[in-house]
């Protein structure tokens, strides 16, 4: 750990800061109409001095983009985080919540919650209430996430090839239940179900800031505790045991914090795809392993990466709008085979 | 110190560690032998609380091992697992400095994670990505991690080294060393156990020898009177000669498979 490497390390993190916040302004100035960064901030100043601005940009920023960038960068740190988290609890880099299941799982919850909550609510007013979408995908993302690593972990350690082929299988039945809706469907609905599948941060505004932000703030603001404890995992877990480290409770509180943060992120986005699995990787090239850097290194990669591919999902087809996935998959799925193909010859599988 | 009472293991019918009472001391290396299946890593897992014995107390330092703090027990005893790979780029000096983790103070020792290192012979690994590593440097790494998890200056407080198959990929030169490392620990006043299957290192290094067969004890003091002819045919199923190690007080054992 020569003093180069800490220099480095510090440097990309102010890149990443930096990086964060030009895509900050990016995503607020480009879409349908564009405004100027000057206009921006004299907007933001206006609505932190209580002004009155009359500006023909005013609605269009504060009710539109900017509840909508505020969405994408939380959600954006949030899977990535999610992501970082999880590969180091089942030690593999190839562990991410779009892929192994949780994301569907999350879905899942929120499909089931949106069709009861449509018959059950006239009898269960209490279902009104906003929060009940995103508990619903969250119980949906525990129970995925507690299965797989039930069915893939024996003593001590993490069959890859079983948690792999366990995603498959949750993603088959979540593909099901959500094609049954689609055959059920109106037109009108069948382009909110694509919203599940392909995910989109068009629902984005003030309310679903406010329900989101506790969640995915708790999770970014809590992950950095368990990096010494993640670290010690990557060596197994009976070694991280030895190192002194509480491995079972640790794990609990791991699996019960990504899956609220991955399931009040698909909650209101939908599915978003190999984002938890991109970013940990690009920011493990830059920086190393170390997840004390690894975690804040994904929140503020997963942030700006997410919020620049929204911004041109709103412009490359503008007006219409492209699903988000759609732009993370196409990266994101390459990406993947490549790092299976690294794997294999690393002989990491069995 | 450790001690273990009426200890047993069962896997659905079959009885890993039968009925076991042992106790290994502070200051001596002692070595565990047996054939494959004897119940050797079993029995390490057990002592160290990795597995959770079916009937039995271990106490470790007097205190029985589940009431102890995991973060406590971690300054006081360190435990190298049979290898597994790791899979992300950590470089060998991140890996080695982890054993500081009960302490929290990684961040401050790397001169001692170097001195860690040169004694396991494997300074000039300090940087190298571990997932590059052969198994045999990638052994020599991780028992560096567990001496800097102990520290190897003489103090007098019980400390407590584990070790299973810990030269199983190393050299003939890496293999003393590490052994001689060993050693130099237990003469500081830790307790070294050892799971070990070369018999003649075992002669060589160990105070005390634990010799066992389908899960139980069949002899242990020192190599010499545990190390007879007989008892080390009739355990390992061969044909066995001691002599007389030429380089060293220990006996020396030569074994060929019994004629059909």
């Amino acid at each position: 750990m020569s003093s180069g490497i800490r220099r480095r390390r510090s440097l990309v993190v102010v890149a990443l800061i930096v990086a964060a916040i030009g895509s900050v302004v990016v995503g607020l100035s480009l879409g349908a109409v564009r405004i100027p960064p000057g206009e921006i901030l004299s907007i933001l100043w206006g609505k932190l001095t209580g002004a009155t601005a009359s500006g023909a940009h005013d609605a269009v920023l504060w009710h539109l983009r900017a509840p909508r960038v505020v969405l994408g960068l939380m959600v954006g740190a949030g899977l990535s985080v999610a992501g970082a988290l999880m590969q180091g609890l089942f030690r593999n880099p190839l562990a991410d919540p779009s892929l192994i299941g949780v994301s569907s799982g999350a879905a899942l919850g929120a499909v089931f919650a949106i069709v009861l909550g449509g018959a059950l609510l006239p009898t269960l007013p209490f279902l009104h209430h906003a929060g009940f979408l995103p508990v619903a995908a969250f119980a949906g993302a525990l129970g995925v996430t507690l299965f797989i690593q039930r069915l893939a972990s024996t003593s001590g350690y993490t069959a890859v090839a079983t948690l792999l082929l366990a995603g498959v299988a949750v993603n088959a039945l979540v593909g099901a239940v959500i094609g049954f809706a689609t055959f059920l469907a109106t037109d009108a609905q069948l382009r909110t179900l694509s919203f599940w599948t392909l995910g989109s941060l068009g629902a984005a505004d003030w309310a679903i800031v406010g329900i989101a932000l506790p969640f995915c703030l708790g999770l970014v603001a809590l992950a950095p505790f368990f990096a010494g404890a993640l670290n010690a995992l990557s060596l197994g877990e009976a070694e991280a045991a030895h190192l002194g480290y509480a491995v079972e409770r640790i794990k609990g509180l791991i699996i019960f914090l990504t899956a609220a943060g991955v399931g009040v992120c698909v909650a209101y986005t939908g599915i978003i795809g190999f984002v938890g699995l991109v970013v940990p990787h690009l920011v493990r090239l830059m920086i190393g392993p170390d997840h004390r850097w690894l975690i804040p290194g994904s929140a503020l990669l997963g942030a700006s990466l997410l919020v620049l591919a929204d911004t041109a999902a709103r412009v490359i087809v503008a007006p219409a709008e492209m699903p988000i996935g759609i732009l993370t998959a196409a990266f994101g799925a390459p990406f993947f085979l490549g790092m299976l193909l690294r794997q294999r010859r690393k002989a990491l599988w069995s | 110190m450790i001690e273990a009472r009426q200890l047993s293991f069962r896997v659905r019918d079959r009885e890993l560690v039968r009925s076991l009472n042992l106790r290994v001391r502070p200051g001596e290396f002692t070595a565990i032998l047996g054939p494959n299946g004897a119940g050797k890593s079993t029995l390490l897992k057990l002592l160290c609380g990795q597995l959770k014995p079916t009937t039995g107390t271990i106490f470790f330092a007097g205190k029985p091992l589940a009431e102890w703090n995991v973060r406590d027990l971690a300054k006081y005893r360190a435990v190298l697992p049979q290898q597994s790979a790791v899979p992300f780029d950590f470089t060998a000096l991140e890996v080695v400095l982890l054993g500081r983790s009960p302490y929290g103070d990684a961040g401050s020792q790397e001169a001692l994670a170097r001195e860690a290192l040169r004694m396991t012979d494997s300074e000039h690994l300090a940087d190298r990505v571990v997932t590059t590593l052969s198994g045999g440097e990638l052994q020599r790494v991780q028992f560096a991690r567990v001496l800097l998890q102990i520290g190897w200056k003489p103090v007098s407080d019980g400390r407590c080294l584990m070790l299973d198959e810990p030269i199983s990929n190393l050299d003939p030169a890496h293999q003393h060393g590490a052994l001689q490392v060993a050693r130099t620990m237990a003469r500081c006043g830790v307790t070294v156990l050892v799971v070990i299957h070369d018999l003649n290192l075992a002669a060589q290094y160990a105070d005390h020898v634990i010799l066992m067969k389908q899960g139980a004890i069949v002899a242990e003091g020192a190599p010499a009177e545990v190390m007879t002819a007989e008892r080390i045919g009739e355990v390992f199923s061969v044909c066995a000669r001691i002599t007389a190690n030429p380089l060293c007080e220990a006996p020396a054992v030569f074994v060929e498979l019994p004629p059909r």
